[in-house]
C-alpha cells in the first residue's frame, strides 16, 4: 500500500499537531497530577473532575468552549491578540489546542498514579542527606515517576491523534492547516468513489494508534516487573 | 550533651513526650512498641513537627517551639538510618553513597568514599543496584550513605529489624566501630534488651 503525497501531508500534519500538543501540555499534566497526588487543598475533587470532563463530555461542547475562550471575542483569544498579535483560530496551533485538552485527562491519570507509587519515606531519606525539596523533586520524584511520565505521554499522543469533535468545531476542517487525520477520513467519506484514501488514512490510524498502546503497555509490564524487584 | 531534646506531639490521640539530655557515645531509647520512639526520631531528624519542646544537637538549636525555631531537615546534617534501608531504588550503591556527600558543603565532609568502603568492607557493592542487595548488605550501605552525608551524629531506627538473625553480627561490630573509633553520638532505637545491652553506653525509655 502507498500513500499519495497529499496522505503524506495529512499525515505529517497529524503527527505536528499532536506532538506539539501533547509536549506543551506535558508539564502542566506533571504539575496537575502532582497536586492531585500530594496536594491537600480546598476544591481537590472539583479540580480533578475538572481535568477529567474532556473524558466525559461531548467532544463538540469542548471545540466550542474553547471557540468561547480563544475566539476572537474571547478573554483569551483577545489577549493573545493584544498582546501577541496571534490567533490560533482556522490554524494548526488551534488544532494542537484542541488535540492537547482532550489528551489531559489521560496524561493526568497515568502521572498521578506513577507519582503515588513513589515511596515518600525514600524522599524523607533524601531528605536527611542533605536535599531540600526541589533537588529532592528532581533527583527523587521525577526519575521515579518517569515511566508514568512516558506512559502518559503516549497515551496522550495516541489520544490526541484520533481526535475530531474539538477539533472541527474548533478550528474547522482546512486542509494543510487543519484537516488532520480523522477530519481527512470524514472528509474523503464525504465524496463519492474515494474508498481507497479512506482505507489508506483508516490503515495509517489504526498502526498509529495500536503502536501507541503496544508501546504504553510494554512500558507499564516493565514497570510493573522492575517495582517488584525493589521491595526493600 | 551532645543531644538535648524535650518534645511533646500529638499523633491522632495518642500522647508523644520526650525528655532526655544524651552524651556523646550511643544512646538506646526503649519503650513499649507505640511509646513513640520511631516518631521522637522523626522529630529529632525533622520530618515530624513538635507541637512545642526544644532539640538541640551539639549545641546547636534544632527545633524551639518557643522561639520559633524550626530547621528543615536539610540543613540538621543528622544521618538517619531507618530500618528498611531505603535506598534509592534508581541509582547504584555508588550514587547512593554520594548522594549526600556532594550535597554536604566541603568543610562538613569528614570521611571520603574509599575510607567509608573500606571502613564498611562493601567495596564489591559498588556497582550493584539496591534491588539486588540482602539485608544486612543494603544497611552497610544505607550506612556508609549516612555518614558520607557530613553528618555530625546519627539516627538510627531498629537498624537490625530486618535482617536476618544470623547477619547481625556484621552491623552490630560496624555500628560499634562507628561508636568507639570514630566517636559520632549516636540515638539508637530498638526494643530488643540484648540488642540495648550490647550498644548502649547510655538508656533512655521513652513513654510510660
Amino acid at each position: 500500500m502507498l500513500l499519495s503525497d497529499a496522505d503524506w501531508e495529512i499525515v505529517r500534519l497529524s503527527l505536528k499537531v499532536s506532538l506539539a500538543g501533547v509536549i506543551v501540555i506535558l508539564p502542566f499534566a506533571f504539575m496537575l497530577a502532582w497536586l492531585l497526588a500530594r496536594g491537600r487543598f480546598p476544591g481537590k475533587l472539583l479540580l480533578d473532575a475538572a481535568i477529567h470532563l474532556p473524558l466525559v463530555l461531548p467532544p463538540v461542547v469542548i471545540g466550542w468552549l474553547l471557540l468561547l475562550a480563544l475566539g476572537p471575542a474571547g478573554p483569551v483569544g483577545a489577549l493573545l491578540d493584544r498582546w501577541f498579535g496571534v490567533s490560533v483560530m482556522f490554524r494548526w496551533t488551534g488544532a494542537a489546542i484542541a488535540a492537547a485538552i482532550m489528551a489531559l485527562p489521560l496524561m493526568v491519570r497515568a502521572m498521578r498514579l506513577s507519582i503515588e507509587a513513589v515511596d515518600r519515606r525514600v524522599e524523607d531519606a533524601a531528605r536527611t542527606l542533605g536535599a531540600g525539596p526541589g533537588w529532592c523533586f528532581l533527583t527523587i520524584l521525577l526519575p521515579l515517576s518517569l515511566p508514568g511520565i512516558v506512559t502518559g505521554f503516549i497515551l496522550g499522543f495516541a489520544r490526541s491523534i484520533g481526535e475530531f469533535g474539538a477539533t472541527i468545531t474548533f478550528v474547522s476542517n482546512i486542509p494543510g492547516e487543519t484537516q488532520t487525520l480523522s477530519l481527512a477520513i470524514y472528509s474523503a467519506l464525504q465524496v463519492p468513489g474515494s474508498d481507497a484514501a479512506v482505507w489508506r488514512l483508516a490503515l495509517v490510524s489504526v498502526a498509529l494508534s495500536l503502536g501507541a498502546l503496544v508501546a504504553s503497555e510494554a512500558l507499564s509490564q516493565r514497570q510493573r516487573a522492575g517495582r517488584s524487584g525493589h521491595v526493600l | 550533651m551532645s543531644f538535648e531534646v524535650e518534645v511533646r506531639r500529638t499523633l491522632g490521640d495518642r500522647m508523644i513526650e520526650a525528655c532526655f539530655a544524651a552524651p556523646s557515645g550511643l544512646t538506646v531509647l526503649r519503650g513499649v512498641s507505640g511509646a513513640g520512639k520511631t516518631s521522637v526520631l522523626n522529630m529529632v531528624a525533622g520530618l515530624l513537627t513538635p507541637d512545642q519542646g526544644r532539640i538541640i544537637v551539639n549545641g546547636q538549636t534544632l527545633f524551639d517551639g518557643a522561639a520559633g525555631t524550626n530547621l528543615p531537615p536539610h540543613r540538621r546534617r543528622l544521618g538517619y538510618v531507618f530500618q528498611d534501608a531505603r535506598l534509592f531504588p534508581h541509582m547504584r550503591v555508588r550514587g547512593n553513597l554520594l548522594y549526600g556527600y556532594r550535597l554536604a558543603p566541603v568543610d562538613d565532609r569528614w570521611m571520603t568514599l574509599d575510607e567509608v568502603v573500606a571502613f564498611l568492607g562493601i567495596a564489591p557493592l559498588l556497582d550493584r543496584w539496591p534491588r539486588s542487595l540482602s539485608g544486612g548488605e543494603a544497611q552497610r550501605v544505607a550506612l556508609g550513605r549516612a555518614l558520607l552525608s557530613g553528618a555530625r551524629a546519627l539516627l538510627m531506627d531498629e537498624p537490625l529489624a530486618s535482617i536476618d538473625p544470623a547477619r547481625r553480627s556484621g552491623i552490630i561490630e560496624a555500628i560499634l566501630r562507628i561508636r568507639n573509633e570514630l566517636s559520632l553520638p549516636m540515638l539508637y532505637v530498638t526494643h530488643d534488651p540484648a540488642e540495648a545491652e550490647q550498644l548502649a553506653t547510655q538508656l533512655v525509655t521513652i513513654g510510660g
